[in-house]
């Protein structure tokens, strides 16, 4: 399954400048990995030591929150668009 | 020969990350580039603050705290925002079963009558002082009219972004002051999320996403006109609503640094959460002491705290435990119900919101959260004439008379 994932400009810099990527996997744990494995210093900005993802950082698997999807185990499906968003909005 | 000495440029703060302790130089940024954690105002611990007559000296606003607002130097806007009424409110405290009730009254906050005219007059100053010509926000609607209305008085564009379903009034009563309304199709957390794309791709200051840090501190405000309103005393509890769950950190916050600074007496107050039982992922975070935010769709009335997914409901959760408060929620029918009783027993008419921080504090009465000699505060955050829809069918009948006395000593006699 071949996903974009958008980041922000803070993680950006960490994936050489790149605001979007091309990606694998069938579940958003999958990607992450994918993504972990080809950029090593972004991996530890998308999850913790422990594979599992941060409270400060939101997945958002075609505009819909990963986390009522079964976090890193939503299924993800060709062409789909998961979004990073750190958390520190609202109010 | 006189001498002039020029008043220091007003500049913001340095922020610091509340995860990893990272140090970030002023900008219009809310995230650390190390962890993604939520920034923080530094203040400068070495800072000379000012007395209690010093402070009674000052114009009656916000600003009179400037010491405790994560700036350095005068500010420039908003310069007559805060200072709401302390309204004491004793058939309150008769029913909650306590000494003394006083409401926090910012349903009549200038200039957009709710407590988010705090919060945007610190996150415009810092928007200006960061040369930004745009600001904006992700709104149920009270930011949305504090946006605005500071915008519009100080000159700058404004973007806003609300979830489609706003009551008519918050609609209203932001595009009236110009600034660019846009209806999002979703929730609140959906358009969230949209603002943190925008504010990280347009450059603009979104008051409560990349202005995060300098907006939130705006709130302690409240907790030093309570403190200052009481005889520079503290209360024993606070009942604040919780929507992002940003305020009742930072009334915790106010109250440890007013206590700090050795201008009041008592101890730090309980502070306790109100949510909508249709909205309530901090309530069910306090009383299950739960490590993680579990999001909910919001379903209720109230939907100025109808946030599903409060990006401050771990260190919300935190602030209530670590005081000795506690967590309620109430039903949308509850919520109704505490909105008429403010407004009949204190003569005050909130919004849903309020509505939902007295029935909370009804609720809290009723498990023994209170005690017999406490001085409870509400804090009462934005005005019922913007939500009139969720009142005004449980409301009794006006009756349609003609000009006759008769008629008015027939009502009389009916007693209706």
């Amino acid at each position: 399954m071949s996903v974009t994932l958008q980041l922000p400009a803070v993680l950006a810099k960490l994936a050489d400048g790149r605001r979007t990527l091309e990606a694998r996997g069938a579940t958003l744990g999958d990607v992450v990995a994918d993504v972990a494995t080809r950029f090593p210093g972004l991996a530890p900005r998308l999850r913790d030591t422990a594979g599992q993802p941060y409270p400060f950082v939101t997945f958002y698997v075609n505009d819909d929150d990963a986390r009522l999807q079964g976090g890193f185990a939503a299924t993800v499906r060709d062409g789909d668009e998961i979004i990073v968003v750190p958390a520190i909005a609202g109010g | 020969m006189t001498t002039s000495v020029a008043a220091p440029a007003f500049r913001p703060r340095p922020q610091v990350c509340r995860a990893c302790g990272a140090l970030h130089e002023p900008a219009p940024i809310a995230v650390c580039e190390q962890c993604l954690g939520p920034l923080d105002p530094v203040f400068d611990a070495a800072r000379v603050t000012p007395t209690r007559d010093a402070i009674a000296a000052r114009p009656w606003s916000l600003w009179r705290y400037r010491e405790w607002l994560p700036f350095d130097g005068e500010p420039l806007l908003s310069l007559d925002t805060g200072g709401t009424p302390l309204v004491e409110a004793p058939r309150l405290a008769a029913l909650l079963g306590v000494a003394h009730v006083w409401v926090k009254n910012d349903a009549v906050s200038h200039p957009s009558l709710s407590f988010k005219d705090r919060v945007v007059a610190t996150a415009i100053n810092a928007a200006a002082a960061f040369g930004l010509d745009t600001i904006g926000c992700a709104s149920t609607g009270n930011l949305a009219n504090a946006v605005a209305a500071q915008a519009a008085r100080a000159g700058l564009k404004a973007w806003i972004f609300v979830p489609e379903d706003l009551e008519t009034a918050k609609i209203v009563g932001t595009g009236v002051y110009g600034a660019r309304l846009v209806r999002v199709r979703g929730h609140y957390d959906d358009v969230n999320r949209l603002c943190a794309q925008v504010a990280d791709l347009f450059g603009w200051g979104i008051v409560n996403v990349n202005l995060r840090g300098y907006y939130g501190e705006g709130s302690k405000t409240m907790a030093f006109e309570i403190a200052e309103q009481l005889g520079w005393r503290l209360p024993t509890a606070v009942v604040a609503p919780m929507a992002g769950g940003s305020l009742v950190t930072k009334l915790r916050k106010g109250f440890r640094e007013f206590s700090a600074a050795g201008l009041v007496t008592g101890g730090a107050p309980r502070i306790f959460g109100a949510q909508a039982a249709g909205c309530a992922p901090i309530v069910r975070l306090v009383r299950e002491n739960a490590d993680a935010v579990t999001p909910v769709i919001p379903q209720t009335i109230a939907r100025s705290i109808a946030i599903g997914n409060p990006a401050d409901g771990l260190f919300a959760k935190r602030a209530i435990l670590e005081s000795g408060g506690w967590a309620a929620a109430v039903s949308d029918a509850e919520l109704v119900a505490g909105i008429r009783l403010l407004a009949e027993a204190v003569g005050i008419f909130t919004e849903t919101a309020g509505g939902v921080t007295v029935a909370a504090a009804l609720a809290l009465a009723g498990e023994d959260r209170f005690a017999a000699d406490d001085d409870v505060v509400l804090c009462i955050t934005g005005n019922g004439l913007k939500t009139v829809d969720a009142v005004a069918p449980v409301l009794r009948a006006s009756p349609v008379i003609a000009p006759r006395v008769a008629e008015v000593r027939a009502l009389v006699k009916d007693g209706s």
